[in-house]
């Protein structure tokens, strides 16, 4: 093992490099550029052997993959933002076809207006396209997923596409030590990629087909199923990883303080750092709060959400999201999740992050402030004027 | 932790000698943690940039940008003025390249670009900023430095850097 002070996108290029994808095609996008340049230039260097296919547009990038996935290839891409957007027609065709691609997507504000900068929008917007999302909160971790992605999506379980999101700048651009694992010891943990559900001239078949009504809500099905095997192979997953790398990863959700305070911030990504940041400065002034990661949002962590916070006073949930007319997305999932799980505590949204816009810590503490005194509400914060 | 906000002009490296910073510091040791980060979006050449490095010996879990640094480092002074003191903690200093002799007790200063001139031949005052970080600051060692010199920066630039901020070290701590 070598430390190294990388960037996240460097971090992630790693991992991916050292998962041996056969197929990457990609085009490049800010904030996503450098890893695909530094996973080109492993190529060029010959220090890894895939095929990088340049193309055209993103709708083509996941097309390509989609192609390679379907004989039998491991297949990268990566996008962001109104990259993501292009390509989401094919979005469904990955996860109908049950082609377990990998893709990066780095979080990036969507126009108008034009914004190059991080919030979530964009794969937020994209939730109900049937891939397997999960947020990374710094480089280390973006670097396993990358290659735990491959393990859990290729799963014969799960046969689901995996999209691995990484805070445009906050993790994509921020440079950090990072321990980037030895090819053996990844060759050790992941299989190589089998799978039936491809071309084969010895058992031919039809992918791609179409569906009628006779049969189409099976196959929907049988997706739901693929997806809610997930958290079971996540599990294993992890348990695999720890054995091999020696790095635990606590499953769909990371629990700091959240099962024993009385008021918790939900939140995703990087800005969990600065959450753990003002709850260490509240809890030594005797404050009981926490923070509940959410490190996927599908499969949804519904149990692990009601099993910590079944004893809270307040719940805030913080997101860089917006769906226009009602709330943050990330805020209805949860309260879905604890109405299921009978769970009464008030619960607010806080909108912020917005197109880039910091999120100061002094900010997580006036939520924590805001909640203790038990209102419920739906607020941007850091709005100017106000 | 340490806080370090670099102000620069694009094309004169604050963001390289940033990451160079963050990079000598956790070379030193398995518990120094750091990050680094440039302010984010499209570079120009000549427009002002501001860089962040953060260094702790522990994880370093807040990614925002710093408002209080320990340390303040110009690389132009055409880029200083009084509201640079408003980014600055109790007992922080500025690092200023500039030929000028100013008395502030707060303000450390280094012709940075007769020694880049000598050294690069180029008015590049970057590295030798990080030399005076080393004078001042005493968890950075000038051997690290060079260490994540020829981590970060092409083979040709090395030894001319190792002297520049040899020679940038050395004066500050002479003058001290």
């Amino acid at each position: 093992m070598a430390n190294k002070f990388i960037s996240g996108n460097d971090a992630f290029a790693y991992g991916i490099a050292l998962s041996r994808p056969h197929v990457i095609s990609a085009y490049p996008i800010t904030p996503q550029t450098t890893v695909v340049e530094t996973l080109s230039s492993f190529i060029a260097n010959g220090t890894l052997n895939s095929e990088f296919i340049h193309v055209e547009s993103e709708h083509s990038a996941l097309s390509a993959a989609i192609g390679a996935s379907s004989v039998g290839a491991r297949a990268f891409t990566a996008t962001s933002s109104q990259g993501l957007l292009y390509m989401a027609e094919c979005l469904t065709y990955a996860s109908g076809g049950r082609y377990p691609i990998v893709m990066m997507n780095a979080n990036r504000s969507t126009a108008l207006p034009w914004n190059i900068y991080g919030d979530q929008r964009d794969s937020i917007s994209l939730l109900d396209h049937g891939w397997i999302q999960a947020y990374a909160e710094d480089a280390q971790e973006a670097l396993d997923l990358a290659i735990m992605s491959f393990y859990i999506a290729e799963h014969k379980k799960v046969s689901t596409p995996f999209m691995v999101n990484l805070d445009g700048f906050a993790l994509t651009h921020t440079y950090e030590v990072v321990d980037v694992p030895e090819q053996e010891k990844v060759d050790e943990f992941l299989p190589p990629f089998e799978t039936d559900n491809k071309l084969d001239l010895d058992e031919p078949k039809n992918l791609g087909f179409s569906a009628g009504p006779d049969t189409n809500t099976e196959f929907k099905y049988h997706e739901q199923q693929g997806m809610l095997n997930a958290y079971e192979v996540i599990s294993e997953c992890e348990q695999k990883f720890k054995a091999i790398f020696k790095r635990e990863y606590p499953g769909l959700v990371e629990d700091y303080y959240a099962s024993s305070a009385d008021f918790v911030i939900v939140t995703l990504g990087t800005i969990a750092g600065t959450v753990k940041d003002a709850v260490d400065t509240l809890r030594s002034d005797g404050k009981k709060v926490g923070l509940l990661r959410l490190r996927y949002l599908r499969p949804f962590p519904n149990e692990e959400i009601v099993k910590l916070l079944k004893d809270a006073k307040a719940v805030a949930v913080l997101e860089k999201d917006i769906s226009f007319g009602n709330e943050g997305t990330v805020y209805t999932n949860v309260n879905s999740a604890l109405k299921k799980g009978n769970v009464t505590c008030p619960t607010s949204n806080y909108i912020g992050g917005l197109g880039g816009r910091d999120i100061e810590k002094h900010q997580i503490i006036e939520i924590f402030e805001r909640i203790t005194s038990m209102q419920s509400e739906i607020k941007f914060i850091g709005l100017k004027g106000e | 932790m340490y806080e370090f906000l670099w102000h620069g002009r694009g094309g004169q490296g604050a963001f390289s000698a940033a990451k160079i910073l963050g990079c000598a510091y956790s070379l030193s040791s398995d518990n120094h943690k750091a990050l680094a980060f440039p302010s984010f979006g499209p570079e120009r050449r000549g427009a002002p940039i501001k860089a962040f490095t953060k260094l702790d010996t522990k994880k370093i879990n807040d990614r925002s940008q710093i408002a209080k640094a320990d340390f303040v480092l110009i690389t132009d002074d055409t880029l200083f003025n009084d509201s640079i003191f408003d980014e600055l903690k109790d007992n922080g200093k500025v690092i200023l390249c500039t030929k000028q002799i100013l008395s502030d007790p707060r303000i450390v200063t280094i012709d940075g670009v007769s020694l880049a001139l000598k050294h690069l031949g180029l008015a590049i005052t970057n590295t030798v900023l990080l030399g005076a970080v080393a004078a001042l600051f005493e968890d950075i060692k000038v051997e690290f430095l060079k260490e994540a010199i020829s981590q970060n920066l092409p083979k040709k630039l090395w030894q001319k850097n190792f002297d520049l901020v040899t020679e940038a070290y050395e004066q500050l701590r002479s003058a001290k």
